[in-house]
């Protein structure tokens, strides 16, 4: 990979962490739980965002988060008080910013309109909002500081009107709006930080100007250009960086906060930050100049040079003030750094003040953060293949040691007895290695939730529990699409609008719980809302009309409630934008047990439902039910077993040529020989010899399958059959048994449709609907 | 004769095996390992040649009786038979022969090109005859052997 790519990579990954540290810290606000170093925090993931971003050129995020954190930092110093439109505000920006880094990762633009309105909103609550941190919409311009040139005393004379440029016009455009306002005259002094960038900062793909832009935004600055140091046309190298700033700033900012400004760039540069005396005043930008342009005979020559060279570089004059704006262009290096010594010795000559103690030195130092790596995920699972294999040789080397017929007590079971245990807590700690709290998944929800609550008019809280419950990577990827539609439908179906909430007794403000718990080795989510409940007799309505139900069907208030997990069932009357994109429950029903799990519901009208989510707590592993076909062990999913059973002689009976049904409880199931099914069963088929396994499948609802005998219940290892073979009707993937061979994982869907199609009459399977 | 070079590498080495009276060989940057013939669980639904699939710790792989995929008639196996085991693409097989004998090095012998002889099965598979002490050994496309038997598996 290429280098710069494996950067953006990684700075992707860090993009995601940072949002997500972004909205926990933000959600802490909202909640009014948060303390100056949560703030902090969200300042700085937007600030590292934002870092990130300039270095890759990412300009609408860099402006973007550029407006977010100005409004941040205001409230970091407390400018802002934040109140509930502001955090609300907050909000929106963070799920926007989010929007902004997932464009510029995946390309594809963002809502420019609700880009802007954002901004916008954000800029509404910043005091002075486009005076610190102008938006500009034009993507050309990647200046924040408003530079603008205007016309301020410079004894300068070499900055007589040439004759179609105006040197003093660029040396003032280069100091910032409001260059002509004195500094703020703090009782503390104002600050003085002297920059010089090297050429290797430029080489390195940073920035000046986001760096003064950077400290612009942390209060007033009053920017100068130090530019003496700009040799003659002929000596100059392109690549190199001749500019210099100095850049005052009042004395009410942060020594800690300019530094930060600097830190990526502190290696790069000559930097010095120093206070000025605070009975001295700030002196304004004028007399600053003036001092420091004192030599000037030698400055004439320079200057001279430097308006001919602009000439040159600059096609259109009046474009220059916005060259001089971008000075750290590598192609533009027209400094003239011997000022800088000039601005040293006006700094030094002032009493420098003590440095004033960085405020989170009073603060209690925050618990140093668990030390983390980043490990490719395939050398895990390398590493799980391998232990995996260690626990079954372990269990084929215990088995050979007692076929030779050592005793229990003696040493080399003993022996055997101690490895057993170290393998097992080997799988346990590599297990854990895979192992993430559903946090990242929860922490999407709040989004959802207020979207939702939003397209919906209803007012929505959430409340999440149990999030640094742990759980296999693959599942916690895997939970993301039932716990959002689970989420979507709580609020658009279960909720009432406000209105209807008061009529009914309750807050207009209703409350989805999502939690998460471990239970009996497998995790259990829930999705709960304090709304309407399942409408039974709607329901049962839709059902009866769809032809789910007969009309005189005699159900449950439960079975009633399960309905909506019935394929192609919707309760909702018009086809909404939230919960009906043409995706029921059924369809999260069926993937749900895709993985294994079970999704159930408890409703009680007038107090809400709650949705149930079960599921193992690794995919890497399966619940299986070992049974013998024939001369071969399989594994059926314990899943999508209901029961079992040894059919009596009558109960079976034949239905057509080749099939059978098998009658439980007066209800008549298809019968399928797993043996013929497979292709490997014995040539006479006796039901009265064999186990019925009864089945739950989607294709056909429930269905028997003969097996001859039932070994037991195990955990399995899942292993892909596809990775060095291809897929396999009514095999779902492999397993490796404890005597080292492969047995099959049986795929009961698969099954039961490679039946069906087989010869000679598969509509006589209709019966069962 | 045609001289046939071997993926552009000169002095590539080969491992050659027996199944029944003939010698085959294959490149011997295929081959992954050797091991002994372990039962194979059946796949359902599959071609005749595929015994099934084995564990090579903790990877579930095919096994392909190679006598029977040549046209040469299924292998009876005995505890003497060996398992190849190749890279092909990105798939790891296992090949059922009976024995493997040597290696040698195409630097030392001639691949020639092989005989067009019309209809036969195993033409399709043999990319190449190598003479060697008056023996023939054929060298064989892995390549095709899996194509085809996707091909017609699927």
């Amino acid at each position: 990979m290429d280098p710069m790519d494996a950067i953006r990579t990684t700075f992707f990954i860090e993009c995601d962490e940072l949002l997500a540290q972004l909205e926990e810290g933000l959600m802490a606000m909202e909640q009014g739980s948060a303390d100056s170093e949560t703030i902090n925090s969200v300042f700085r993931a937007v600030h590292s965002v934002k870092g990130g971003g300039g270095a890759f050129g990412l300009d609408p995020l860099v402006r973007f988060s550029h407006v977010f954190e100005t409004l941040l930092d205001q409230i970091r110093s407390s400018q802002v008080e934040p109140t509930e439109a502001v955090v609300a505000t907050l909000l929106r920006a963070a799920d926007m910013l989010a929007d902004h880094v997932s464009a510029a990762r995946d390309g594809g633009g963002v809502d420019e309109a609700r880009s802007e309105q954002i901004a916008a909103a954000i800029m509404s609550h910043t005091i002075g909002g486009s005076a610190t941190g102008a938006y500009e919409p034009e993507p050309a311009e990647i200046e924040g500081i408003d530079f603008k040139p205007q016309m301020i005393s410079l004894d300068l004379p070499a900055a007589e009107p040439a004759a179609d440029f105006d040197i003093s016009a660029l040396l003032a455009s280069a100091a910032a709006e409001p260059a002509g306002e004195p500094v703020a005259n703090d009782e503390e002094g104002g600050w003085v930080v002297n920059f010089a960038p090297h050429a290797s900062l430029y080489a390195k793909a940073n920035d000046s100007a986001l760096v003064l832009r950077e400290l612009a935004s942390l209060g007033e600055a009053v920017i100068t250009v130090n530019d003496e140091a700009l040799p003659t046309l002929d000596e100059m190298d392109p690549a190199g960086a001749y500019l210099g700033w100095t850049v005052r700033l009042p004395g009410s900012v942060v020594e800690e906060d300019i530094r930060d400004a600097f830190a990526f760039v502190d290696e790069d540069c000559d930097l010095e930050i120093t206070r000025e005396d605070g009975v001295q005043g700030g002196p304004d930008i004028a007399a600053l100049l003036a001092g420091a342009a004192e030599p000037v005979p030698a400055a004439a020559e320079p200057a001279d040079l430097l308006s001919s060279l602009l000439q040159g570089a600059v096609e259109a004059p009046a474009a220059a003030p916005a060259a001089v704006a971008t000075p750290p262009a590598p192609d533009k290096p027209f400094n003239l750094m011997d000022l800088a010594p000039h601005v040293d010795t006006l700094t030094q000559s002032a009493p420098s003040a003590p440095a004033p103690a960085p405020a989170a030195a009073n603060a209690p130092p925050a618990p140093p953060p668990p030390q983390t790596i980043r490990v490719d995920l395939d050398r895990v699972d390398r590493l799980i293949n391998l232990v995996g294999e260690l626990v079954i040789n372990q269990a084929m080397l215990a088995q050979r040691v007692m076929e030779s017929g050592a005793g229990k007590a003696t040493d080399v079971n003993l022996a055997i007895t101690d490895l057993e245990l170290l393998t097992r807590n080997i799988q346990d700690s590599v297990m854990a290695i895979r192992a993430q709290p559903v946090k990242s998944v929860f922490q999407r929800m709040p989004r959802l939730v207020r979207e939702v609550g939003e397209a919906t008019g209803k007012r929505v809280k959430l409340v999440t529990e149990g999030e640094g419950t742990e759980v296999d990577k693959t599942v916690v990827e895997k939970l993301s699409d039932p716990i959002t539609h689970m989420i979507r439908n709580a609020i658009d179906h279960g909720l009432e609008t406000p209105a209807e909430r008061e009529a009914a007794g309750k807050s207009a403000e209703g409350v989805v719980r999502l939690t998460a718990a471990h239970r009996s080795g497998r995790i259990v989510i829930e999705v709960s809302d304090d709304g309407r409940g399942v409408d039974r007799v709607r329901v049962r309505a839709k059902a009866i009309e769809k032809g789910l139900i007969t009309a005189d069907a005699q159900m449950t208030d439960e079975e009633i409630d399960n309905l909506i997990f019935a394929p192609g069932f919707s309760t909702a009357a018009s086809v909404s934008d939230i919960s009906g994109r043409g995706v029921g429950m059924d369809v999260v029903k069926r993937s749900v047990q895709a993985l294994g799990g079970r999704i159930t519901i408890i409703s009680t009208p007038g107090q809400g439902s709650r949705f149930s989510l079960s599921l193992p707590l690794t995919l890497a592993v399966l619940d299986g039910m070992v049974v013998t076909v024939g001369d071969q062990t399989l594994v059926a999913p314990l899943t999508t077993i209901i029961e079992s059973l040894k059919p009596r002689a009558g109960d079976v009976r034949p239905l057509g040529p080749n099939n059978f049904v098998l009658k439980i409880r007066d209800a008549f199931v298809p019968l399928i020989d797993t043996g013929a099914a497979l292709g490997f069963g014995k040539s006479k088929f006796d039901p009265t010899e064999g186990v019925a396994l009864l089945v739950e499948s989607d294709v056909a609802g429930q269905v028997a399958l003969m097996v001859d005998h039932i070994q037991g219940q195990r955990q399995v290892v899942i292993k892909s059959l596809e990775t060095n073979y291809k897929p396999t009707d009514g095999v779902a993937a492999a397993t490796i048994l404890g005597d080292g061979r492969v047995a099959l994982i049986l795929d009961i869907d698969g099954l039961v449709t490679a039946h069906r199609k087989a010869p000679p009459r598969a509509d006589t399977l209709a019966m069962t609907g | 004769m045609t001289e046939l070079s071997l993926d552009g590498r000169d002095g590539s080495e080969l491992i050659s095996f027996r199944i029944g009276e003939q010698e085959f060989c294959v490149d011997i940057m295929a081959v992954r390992e050797i091991r002994g013939w372990t039962p194979a669980t059946p796949v359902p639904h599959s071609p005749r040649f595929v015994r099934g699939v084995i564990n090579l710790r903790g990877a579930v792989l095919p096994v392909i009786d190679l006598a029977d995929r040549l046209g040469l008639g299924a292998a009876v196996e005995t505890a003497r038979h060996v398992i190849i085991v190749v890279q092909i693409g990105s798939r790891i097989v296992g090949l059922l022969v009976d024995a493997v004998c040597d290696i040698l090095s195409t630097a030392d012998h001639t691949v020639q090109k092989t005989p067009d002889l019309a209809g036969d099965h195993m033409q399709n598979f043999v990319k190449g005859l190598i003479a060697l002490d008056g023996r023939m050994i054929s060298l064989i496309d892995l390549g095709l052997v899996l194509d085809t038997h996707q091909a017609e598996a699927a």
